[in-house]
């Protein structure tokens, strides 16, 4: 049964390596203190690793492709390599120990939460330069933007709170109390509902983006898995709003989401501790960073199963994509 | 009830999570607010950084401890001055921070005694004051005579000192809160490593005072628990005397393995010495080359303050910058008392004791200390279940529960004394 899933798989993965949706998958190692390189046009083999400083979390690809950005937390920057070359471009100043980052649509600004000032450093992306800085809660993590760019969301650790904060402004226009440890704030395609994983709680809130209301609160029940042990953590929606896939942590799954039900519609085993995921520009594939296994898992979108493992660095952590 | 008035005036819009029993007033008092929320994304107000520029509601949280400069083995195991203090402080700092968003204020009400004074006056005073919480690092004796007189006041006592089991089972009250673990937590944790490592077979050394009696027999239920041996019980007497001489280490040296020589064989070598009278000096004294654990060698604890794991940095770094030291188990009990108060405070959208004791007592109760795992209360004799932590001077060896040890409800209650063996009855 695996093995023929695995043939059709390899199939598939064959057939989508044209030249058309050529990408390539970065993978931040946070203990190897490197990035790994996947390339979608070699059957997603390991083309490069390559050093980017002191514990990398945060990782995230410029909209145009052309920049890779990574929080090395221990080295309290965030540092940009070249895409195509890997070559070390400059750092950026995020101040200290950064961990998620984010990038505004138009690939203007970079927003990055600070954990241990209870500070968002937003830094302007042509300059380099720190454009501003606005306190949130205790222990900022999680970083979302909307999709029109207009609004930034952070989650704080021990606030426990989505601070949706106004791009212009700069000010915080609302605090959307949440379940223990939000780490993850990820806007729907349509920019009507941003949904926020909670770590030690263990849901994931659906709120309103017009009322910032919390919609639903979704939880997890795995037969055998005791409950502390389910612990989400990234979250990504597809492009067309249907699906939600939430990496589960120590709980080894990823959970598949009907967003018009909020139901979980399946658990796929991946590799252990599952941490960050990030989508094929195409959707045709979904990428999870498992810390402990030191892989990254494919998933097959369309049929929900998980389809080929890639070893990886040490501890993999954050996963960012290059667009088409 | 928290009052969104006074959160107007170009400051921060709240737009609070219909999530507790105030649903529907919440969520209509949100769309009230949607009005100011326009211009106050505009104004030149930093938003949420200025609690002070809104009235806010306090929260009253009395700290009472007995803390004297007592000396070590080591001049490095002496607690400094403001062990737990410190971390109550930063949690305060932590509630308040969050309290910038709800309208909440906390205050920490300190008193320190010697231990001996009467505790009696100050609880008294506190409570006339106005502090429905009290956080506690005092004897178990001295916790019960807090815990009696809040009682009259339906008021709440904080344990994050006392590991006394009997605060669990016979002495257990129902307005006490311990987010202190109890011995036997600590040397279960110890126990199931030992066993993990399947190093069986235990020689226990301990001291004459009450407190190391009182740890080596929780060594030996953990060790009746979980299978473990103890091949021989040997007790250390406290012969007085100065703790550190000039020629001291020397004499150690010698004297030490001759104590130890006529132990049968062991795998590891247990010391229960909270009194610092000889267990500091046991690892590399031994008589066989065996690993030593319990107050000495491998140390079971709430905390460590070399934990970075599971988010643990950022306290750690919080912490060192609020204090210039490290964070001790004890700095993470009182941290984890006074965000317990804070949890609940922004969980229940409001200041009033009732709603705030209702809500801890509740099973949805749930606070987050940087131990990996959401942490709750025991119904039976309100214990914080928690990890523990096992470590040696400088860095973190493993925590427990270990993989394997199984349990129906919670892996953490595989630590100390579980529902049914608990001899807790409370009267409220």
């Amino acid at each position: 049964m695996r093995r023929l899933s695995l043939a059709a798989l390899a199939a598939t993965l064959a057939l989508s390596a044209s030249p058309a949706y050529a990408y390539k998958v970065f993978v931040s190692n946070e203990k190897g203190n490197d990035v790994t390189v996947l390339d979608s046009e070699k059957d997603f083999s390991v083309v490069d690793t390559f050093k980017v400083g002191q514990r990398p979390r945060g990782i995230a690809v410029s909209p145009d492709g052309t920049s890779l950005y990574v929080c090395t937390s221990d080295d309290d920057i965030i540092k940009e390599f070249d895409t195509e070359t890997h070559a070390f471009v400059r750092t950026l100043p995020s101040g200290p120990d950064p961990e998620l980052l984010v990038v505004s649509p138009s690939g203007d600004q970079l927003y990055a939460a600070n954990e241990d000032d209870n500070l968002v450093t937003v830094i302007d992306l042509k300059s380099g330069a720190r454009l501003a800085e606005i306190p949130v809660g205790v222990e900022p993590e999680g970083m979302g933007v909307s999709p029109d760019g207009q609004t930034i969301v952070n989650t704080s650790e021990t606030t426990n709170m989505a601070h949706f904060i106004d791009r212009d402004s700069q000010q915080i226009t609302a605090n959307v109390l949440v379940d223990s440890r939000p780490r993850f704030a990820q806007y729907k395609k349509d920019g009507s509902e941003i949904w926020v994983s909670a770590e030690i709680g263990g849901t994931v809130s659906v709120i309103d983006a017009a009322t910032k209301e919390i919609k639903h609160k979704i939880s997890f029940e795995i037969p055998g898995i005791r409950s502390e042990a389910i612990q989400p953590v990234g979250i990504r929606v597809t492009d067309d709003g249907t699906k939600a896939y939430i990496a589960l942590g120590p709980a080894n799954r990823v959970a598949v989401v009907d967003t018009d039900t909020y139901e979980v519609a399946d658990y796929l085993l991946v590799g252990q501790r599952v941490w960050q995921l990030a989508f094929s520009p195409d959707q045709k594939y979904l990428f999870t960073t498992n810390g402990l296994s030191n892989d990254v898992t494919i998933i097959d979108v369309a049929s929900d199963r998980a389809v080929k493992s890639v070893q990886v660095g040490q501890q993999p952590w954050g996963v960012a994509v290059t667009p088409e | 009830m928290f009052d969104l008035d006074r959160l107007k005036g170009g400051l921060v819009p709240l737009v609070l999570a219909p999530l507790m029993i105030s649903a529907a007033t919440l969520g209509s008092a949100a769309q009230g607010t949607g009005e100011s929320a326009a211009p106050a994304a505009g104004a030149a107000a930093p938003a949420a950084a200025s609690p002070g520029q809104k009235k806010l509601e306090t929260v009253r949280i009395g700290y009472l401890r007995t803390y004297e400069r007592s000396l070590a083995l080591s001049v490095l195991g002496i607690p400094p001055e403001d062990i737990g203090l410190a971390g109550a402080n930063v949690a305060i700092k932590d509630n308040d921070t969050t309290g910038s968003f709800m309208g909440q204020k906390f205050l920490l009400d300190v008193v320190t005694l010697k231990p001996g004074d009467d505790v009696a006056p100050v609880v008294e005073k506190m409570l006339a004051d106005g502090d429905h919480y009290i956080v506690t690092d005092l004897s178990a004796e001295d916790t019960l005579k807090a815990a009696d007189l809040a009682k009259a006041k339906n008021a709440i006592i904080l344990n994050a000192g006392a590991e006394d089991d009997r605060l669990r089972n016979d002495d257990c009250r129902y307005n006490v809160f311990h987010t202190a673990p109890s011995r036997s937590m600590l040397t279960d944790g110890l126990a199931q490593y030992l066993m993990w490592k399947q190093w069986r077979n235990w020689a226990l050394v301990e001291g004459e005072h009450e407190d190391d009696r009182l740890f080596a027999e929780a060594l030996k239920r953990s060790a009746t628990k979980f299978g473990g041996k103890i091949v021989a019980e040997k007790v250390f007497e406290d012969a007085g005397g100065a703790r550190a001489t000039d020629s001291g280490q020397a004499l150690v040296q010698r004297q030490i393995p001759v104590f130890l020589q006529d132990l049968p064989d062991h795998d590891v070598l247990l010391v229960a010495d909270e009194s610092e009278v000889f267990g500091t000096y046991i690892p590399w004294r031994t008589w066989i080359p065996r690993p030593v654990a319990g107050t000495a060698g491998l140390v079971p604890g709430s905390w460590h303050p070399a934990s970075e794991q599971w988010g643990g940095a950022q306290i750690q770094n919080r912490f060192e910058d609020a204090t210039g030291r490290r964070m001790e188990s004890k700095d993470m009990q009182a941290w984890t008392a006074v965000r317990v108060i804070g949890e609940a405070a922004s969980r229940t959208q409001s200041t009033d004791p009732e709603k705030i004791d209702a809500f801890i007592r509740g099973k949805d109760f749930t606070v987050a200390a940087f131990k990996g795992q959401r942490l709750t209360f025991r119904d039976w004799d309100w214990q914080l279940r928690q990890p523990v932590l096992l470590g040696t001077e400088d860095s973190v060896v493993t925590s427990s529960p270990q993989e394997g040890f199984l349990h129906q409800v919670s892996e953490l209650d595989t630590l100390g004394y579980d529902r049914p063996e608990s001899t807790c009855k409370f009267d409220n």
